[in-house]
């Protein structure tokens, strides 16, 4: 093996010294599933989704540093029944209906939901009651469908300079976005349409409104092509 | 009458010099002053510390004890730890609400009370403990839960109480080399500073001496590593957030050792190199803040701490900083978060704090009891220090022992003493089971009480939790899966999601509506937390359910409904509102079950 590769389920992938396994991986052309991370900010690591195990050992592979001669499992049987577990976890920790759902087909939750097969939500829904805001003339925030992946938060914080959204509060039952303002409503902040959080959202919690259904579905993001090969050449 | 809001959010702001890594701080002692946290306030507060408001009100979301939300002039919580419950506080909390016309967690309408459960309060040897608006009562009876309630309707400031519902006794039960140091005040800094740092740090090194917050790193190493480290600063960090259910030794500690600890701070100060520490005390002993700073103020005076320490060049000083209800922050980088003013969050590592911790500089965090142990090591050596306890395990370890016992507290042991010995000096009689290390410990049958309390068999942090033959295991399980649903930090999918799903699972089975599909889900759920958690509480979250269910399955077995799978929803429960709405109870009023 030449001096900057690891392994990835066998096949030696090339990275540059300060590269994640995340990112050698997706410069490779290697699709880890992944939710919460995402190429333009830093690694988040809270989705658990690219959990591979790194000679034997559980890590999550957007934060490990590549390291020369590690041995890296990524799409096994066992992996990836945990990350179809992962994923029942989120939807059932949310409200997620996505027949009617404006992001059905361009949602990364639902894309990486077909994409490994995951059947059924089989655990009970929770059912949490989170309000939809409304307050904005450009945007509406439904939370139902919130996965808590904080990109939003970097997106505003990194790219807008204007930390409208930062993630607060503990355990299933608390943790949320919290606006800021002493309203806590979108529409009392310098939030707007053409900021880079407006359109990070993986999910179906940030809409620009007046535009919904503008691409039929069936004809959308991951109408085209699996999350696997999208998130690999995003 | 009290200053107008401003005023006093102008003067803690002033106090902190606006300083929002003391957001913490800030936050309790405006609190403290206006009962809770209005929306106004919280924008006061960021606007003060030039912070977005959204990050003070996240930080002020997280932890249990700030209110954004009106609390009542009096809060009453409940410790709702098992050993609690043992003691039959719960019966004793619905027997309160009931005189006060109120329901567990609700503000009662007039605005004057709220009562509710928190988790332990390190209070186990002395329990059902509640906290009145934060300050600690112990040994509640009925006969108090009705005086409380006629204190309470009368509107009593709490300073009028009676002073004995606030005594916390030390229950010291056995003494061993640390408990019976017999040092004097600067004796072991004295010692340590003749030597020189570099000297010092090598007998700690030698000494053996390991963390005794249950992690077992070796505190040479770690000292080392910080001192080795490049910064502008360098750091000493006390964890004294004690949140494990079952812990009560740093309590006592600070009680009636606070000497040691500080001197075993400054000692960490001086082999590492560092001018400051900070001590982090769990909200929920905030009534010692006063007897600390006292000692603190003496040990200043006596040129322990401060500047030219003994007279030699050696800066050091120590602070106290609060906690506020997060057994989270705990965990070493949780905690450093929580002293920079943000949400008990564990972060992503490498990097250890011990290279980039507290504002990221290198940070030795280290427990209570170690600290004050480095004291023993200063003073008579690295080696004699070695030769005390087990080859892996130097020293002695104090236990907190609770549950049925009759002699409840303090045991001070060498390392390598077995469950039986503490079993038979603490009175336990027709013992069960014993809770080794809190819920995220080990549960200890009866076949093997032989085992030794030492790294290298049961590494502990101290909690002893004692279950004789009228116990049921299975509620112990399930006592400790709410705690974990109720305290993890909501970061991670596997965790945040996992105890949820896991705390349902045990209610379901409490219900009598499990079945064996039931048993592999929390199995399954087990495994998956136990991997893919970003830290050590999702981790060993399920370790209590995978003991009890190892060890004691028939207590889960014989709750089971049948051995085929069962639904979760129960139709004749899903009628409960329109039953409390129609105020029916009657046979009509429920759905008659075919089996």
């Amino acid at each position: 093996m030449s001096e900057n590769t690891f392994l990835l389920d066998g096949e030696a992938i090339p990275f540059v010294p300060g590269q994640t396994v995340m990112q050698a991986a997706k410069a490779a052309g290697k699709y880890i599933p992944h939710l919460c991370w995402h190429p333009e900010f830093k690694p988040h690591g809270s989705c658990k989704l690219c959990t591979v195990k790194a000679n034997g050992r559980f890590v999550s592979s957007c934060t490990m540093e590549a390291a020369a001669g590690v041995t890296i499992e990524n799409r096994t049987p066992e992996l990836d029944d945990k990350r179809r577990t992962l994923l029942q976890l989120l939807f059932v920790e949310g409200n997620h209906f996505c027949p009617s759902c404006e992001k059905s087909g361009n949602c990364l939750l639902q894309a990486t939901a077909y994409d490994l097969g995951m059947m059924s939500p089989h655990f009970d829904h929770f059912f949490p009651d989170r309000p939809v805001d409304a307050s904005h003339p450009d945007i509406l925030l439904d939370f139902n469908r919130c996965i808590l992946c904080s990109l939003c938060v970097q997106a505003s914080e990194q790219a807008d300079k204007k930390n409208v959204f930062v993630m607060g509060g503990r355990g299933m039952r608390g943790r949320r976005i919290i606006i800021n303002s002493e309203s806590g409503k979108l529409g009392d902040t310098d939030f707007a349409a053409s900021d880079r959080a407006a359109s990070i959202c993986p999910v179906g919690v940030i809409l620009k409104k007046r535009v919904g259904f503008a691409v039929p579905i069936g004809e959308r993001k991951y109408d085209q092509a699996p999350a696997s090969v999208v998130e690999v050449t995003k | 009458m009290p200053d107008a809001p401003e005023k006093t959010i102008a003067a803690v702001l002033a106090r902190h010099k606006g300083d929002g890594t003391r957001l913490m701080q800030i936050l309790r002692e405006v609190q403290e002053e206006l009962g809770w946290l209005a929306p106004e306030t919280i924008t006061e507060i960021a606007r003060g510390i030039g912070w977005p408001r959204a990050r003070v009100e996240g930080t002020a979301a997280f932890y249990s004890f700030f209110h954004t939300r009106p609390r009542g002039k009096y809060c009453v919580l409940w410790s709702d730890n098992i050993t609690d419950r043992m003691l039959g506080n719960r019966d004793l909390m619905l027997a309160l609400c009931k005189k006060l016309w109120l329901e567990p967690a609700r503000l009662s309408e007039d605005g004057l009370v709220s009562v509710n459960t928190t988790s332990c309060t390190g209070m186990c040897d002395q329990g059902p403990a509640v906290l009145v608006n934060y300050r600690a009562i112990t040994r509640m009876t009925p006969e108090r839960v009705d005086q409380m309630a006629e204190l309470i309707r009368n509107q009593v400031p709490l300073d009028e109480w009676p002073a004995d519902w606030f005594r916390v006794e030390d229950n010291i039960r056995r003494k061993d080399a640390l408990l019976d140091h017999g040092l004097v005040p600067g004796e072991a800094l004295a010692a340590a500073m003749e030597k020189g740092s570099k000297a010092f740090l090598d007998e700690v090194k030698a000494s053996g001496l390991r963390g005794r917050g249950g992690a077992g790193f070796t505190t040479g190493m770690k000292w080392e590593i910080c001192r080795d480290a490049p910064g502008s600063a360098h750091y000493v960090v006390c964890n004294a957030d004690e949140g494990e259910p079952g812990t009560f030794k740093d309590r006592v500690l600070l009680t009636s050792y606070a000497d040691l600890v500080f001197e075993g701070m400054t000692l960490a100060g001086y082999a590492v190199g560092a001018q400051k520490g900070l001590l982090y005390l769990r909200g929920e002993y905030r009534y010692m803040k006063d007897a600390l700073e006292a000692v603190l103020a003496r040990r200043r005076g006596e040129k322990l701490l401060g500047s030219r320490i003994l007279d030699k060049d050696f800066t050091f000083d120590i602070e106290i900083h609060f906690g506020a209800g997060a057994y989270i922050c705990g965990e070493e980088s949780a905690l450093i978060e929580s002293l920079e003013g943000k949400p008990g969050r564990p972060r992503i590592r490498p990097p250890f704090p011990v290279t980039r911790g507290y504002l990221d500089q290198p940070t030795t965090v280290n427990n209570v009891e170690t600290l004050a142990a480095s004291c023993l090591v200063a003073r008579h050596g690295g080696a004699w220090y070695a030769k005390l306890g087990t080859a892996k395990s130097a020293g002695t370890k104090l236990m907190s022992v609770s549950g049925d016992v009759e002699r409840p507290g303090i045991y001070e042991y060498p390392y390598g003493v077995t469950v039986a010995q503490i079993l038979a000096d603490a009175g336990a009689r027709d013992t069960q089971a014993v809770q080794v290390s809190g819920p995220s410990g080990v549960c200890v049958a009866a076949e093997e009480f032989g085992r030794r309390i030492c790294f290298e068999d049961i590494p502990t942090a101290g909690a002893f939790m004692v279950f004789d033959e009228s116990r049921d295991m299975f509620e112990v399980a399930r006592n400790f899966a709410h705690f974990f649903a109720h305290e993890s930090c909501g970061f991670c999918t596997p965790c945040r999601v996992g105890t949820q799903v896991v705390a349902r699972l045990m209610d379901k089975l409490a219900e009598n509506h499990g079945s064996p599909y039931d048993i592999d889900e929390m199995f399954k759920m087990h495994r998956l937390m136990q991997g893919a958690s970003h830290c050590g509480l999702g981790n060993s979250a399920c370790n209590p359910l995978f003991d009890t269910l190892n060890k004691f399955r028939p207590a889960y077995e014989r709750r089971l409904k049948s051995l085929e799978y069962e639904p979760a929803f129960d139709l004749d429960a899903a009628l409960s509102q329109a039953r409390q709405m129609t105020r029916r109870d009657d046979a009509g009023a429920h759905l008659s079950n075919e089996d």
